[in-house]
């Protein structure tokens, strides 16, 4: 789950982490109250609140110097869609604007906790070059990505925050600093269930000190139980509607350009039944996991999502019955079909448990179902089908 | 010989009463399985499927030297149950349950270090079988058969059908493992792999992969130095977007790291034979071993 930048700002200056004073924006009478709050003496910078990087390039970040440059700013983004090179073509809703206090700055870093599947624990990643696109630093000067690995619950040592605090040719004002940001963020990212934290840019200000001027925040989906506060930050306008949908009734969907609908159990076998399509020349138009247990009520739930996207023409239905049994599966599917009108052809591979049964019963339910043994030559199918 | 499990190996369920571990332990038993036992807490001195169940692991332990758990408890007890099958001394921990937090791996991954007789598969998995000895976890007995492949495998379904391919081509399986889809694990691609290199009924090895992460790239590295036996390797995710989440499955392409291309060109190099299409894992082996 993804917060707002301002939620993770608020998140930061509760772990007493430098960030920007700030004002938000809903509505355009707020832009009064929101400059009351700030030191605006100097200006200030709109961002537009979006789960999406790259915001600064399409003009969704923007230096005011007076309340008419905000409002122009406040009325051009509200309401409407930002769409950066990290959305898709749809865009995500803008309902919020923050103005942050201004930031001199004298040089910028990369700072960044992440989970570190490689070492299995949690690592800091730290680079002098911030504010540019760091994976291509990481490609071109690996030298310049720095890491730190945190033994859980154990702080870093002082002598590796001195080592690291010289190679950034942080002074000693700057160095106690950085401290304490490692530290916090650290039980930050504890406390909270993170599975990243970023700020890019790091900041050095003018008169010297460490300044986290954005903060990204990535929560684990699965610690969410434990996190009632963040959970309740959750903003659904910012996910996929058809996702957000799809996690209501426990399924795992997420949507793709092509116009096969695919309805799988099993996520790796989702992705291969995807990968399957196209290299028989098909095009997935999702990835959709139904889970183990694979339920009439959930098949039927699953085929409502696939239909909501008006690019499906065709419909695979790959299922390799562990447990569950197949006759059981083609009950439900041959139940869901009837109940929620399907009009696009549809293919079901059924393997494992009962699936002889299965095929039976689709093939004798008098339903546009095709019933299949192989995935490859269920995937065969669909694609001419749809062609 | 096999690997991991056999018909000497002594199981425990923990969170045996549960309706999943009773299911699953009906068909483990069926199968043939040693299931000596369970742990639910508050329930011990009761009978359940006409066995012993125990209040924690230790009495487990003491009255039948089980060796191996199977967890099947919700994922925010899961940390707590095999921190508690580690430090008690089980050899072998098969957590089956998915959605552990991220961080609770962290700390387990710690105690595994400071127990390191103990050796835990997944979380998020399915389990192992060595067919015709025993089956510990969710896999569906039929189709598996004894046999020569080794077959390890980050997906669960895509186990099966491995599995499947491998039977109907009449090769069969010596012992297939699920580590497990998580970011965070307990046995990795690797391990598993020396463990079927030393394997004297394993004769070649199937490899399933996953986009994301490196450990396939590791594996690979791996394989190119210490395995001799023939291995086949299909990775899934080829078509996922980057910077999507598949399903629970840990499978996340970022920053351009851990891409399908990548893992294929790792394995190649190392004398792997990459299968693109899913449908020839088992021809590719027949061909491969001709």
């Amino acid at each position: 789950m993804n917060l707002h930048e301002f939620q993770a700002k608020e998140l930061f200056e509760s772990y007493d982490l430098p960030v920007s004073k700030r004002g938000l924006i809903r509505q355009l009478s707020d832009v009064d109250s929101a400059i009351a709050s700030i030191d605006f003496s100097n200006g200030c910078v709109a961002k537009v609140q979006a789960h999406t990087g790259g915001r600064g390039k399409v003009g969704g970040v923007k230096l005011c110097k007076n309340k008419e440059e905000i409002e122009n700013f406040v009325s051009s983004w509200l309401g409407k869609k930002i769409i950066t090179n990290q959305t898709d073509e749809a865009g995500l809703p803008v309902n919020i604007v923050s103005i942050d206090e201004l930031t001199d700055i004298d040089s910028e870093l990369y700072m960044s906790l992440i989970v570190d599947r490689a070492d299995k624990c949690v690592s800091m990643i730290v680079s002098k070059a911030g504010g540019m696109n760091i994976e291509e630093v990481a490609e071109t000067n690996p030298e310049k990505i720095l890491k730190l690995k945190f033994k859980h619950n154990d702080q870093v040592s002082e002598q590796d925050i001195n080592e690291l605090s010289s190679k950034l040719d942080f002074n000693t004002n700057q160095t106690e600093q950085f401290k304490k940001i490692v530290k916090n963020t650290h039980k930050l990212f504890v406390e909270k269930d993170l599975s990243l934290l970023e700020i890019n840019p790091l900041v050095i200000t003018s008169s010297g000190d460490l300044h986290c001027l954005d903060a990204k925040i990535n929560v684990d989906e699965n610690a969410l139980y434990r996190q009632d506060e963040i959970s309740a930050q959750r903003d659904p306008s910012q996910e996929d509607q058809r996702e957000y949908e799809a996690k209501q009734h426990d399924l795992s969907y997420v949507s793709l350009d092509g116009n096969i609908g695919c309805m799988v159990n099993g996520a790796g076998l989702a992705m291969g039944t995807m990968d399957t399509i196209k290299l028989y020349d098909g095009e997935p138009a999702n990835f959709l996991d139904v889970g183990g247990t694979a339920t009439k009520e959930r098949v039927g739930e699953a085929f409502k999502l696939i239909l909501s996207d008006k690019n499906v023409k065709g419909i695979l239905v790959n299922i390799f019955g562990g447990i569950v049994r197949c006759d059981l599966i083609a009950e439900g599917i041959i139940g869901a079909i009837n109940d929620i009108d399907v009009n696009v052809p549809i293919v079901v591979r059924l393997q494992g448990n009962m699936s002889d049964e299965g095929k039976i019963l689709l093939n004798n339910s008098g339903l546009n179902v095709i019933g299949e043994d192989s995935l490859m030559k269920a995937s065969q199918k669909i694609v001419e089908l749809v062609k | 010989m096999s690997i991991l499990i056999d018909n000497k190996t002594k199981a425990i369920f923990q969170g045996f009463t549960g309706s999943q571990a009773t299911m699953h332990a009906e068909q483990c038993i069926a199968y043939g399985t040693n299931i000596v036992g369970g742990v639910t807490p508050g329930k011990g001195g009761q009978q359940h499927l006409d066995l012993p169940v125990f209040n924690n692991v230790k009495e487990a332990i003491d009255e039948t030297s089980a060796n191996t758990s199977v967890i099947f408890v919700p994922a925010r007890f899961s940390k707590a149950a095999i921190t508690e099958a580690a430090e008690n001394g089980i050899d072998l921990i098969i957590c089956i349950t998915e959605g552990v937090p991220v961080l609770d791996m962290i700390e387990v991954i710690d105690v595994l270090n400071n127990n390191p007789g103990s050796r835990l598969i997944g979380p998020n998995c399915p389990g192992v079988i060595t067919p015709g000895e025993a089956k510990l976890g969710i896999m569906p007995a039929s189709i598996h058969k004894k046999g020569s492949v080794g077959i390890v495998s980050r997906s669960g379904t895509l186990t099966y059908e491995a599995v499947n391919q491998t039977s109907e081509v009449g090769l069969g399986q010596s012992t297939c493992v699920g580590i497990g889809g998580d970011p965070i694990n307990g046995t990795s691609f690797i391990d598993c792999l020396r463990m079927f290199q030393e394997d004297s009924q394993t004769e070649s090895i199937v490899m399933v992969g996953e986009i994301g992460g490196t450990a396939e790239e590791e594996a690979a590295e791996y394989i190119k130095d210490n395995v001799t036996k023939p291995v086949v390797s299909y990775i899934a995710g080829v078509t996922a977007p980057k910077g999507k989440r598949m399903g629970h499955a840990g499978a996340i392409i970022s920053g351009g790291k851990g891409t399908a291309q990548d893992k294929f060109k790792a394995l190649e190099s190392a004398g792997v034979s990459v299968v693109t299409d899913l449908n020839l894992i088992g021809s590719k082996l027949v061909e491969l071993l001709k």
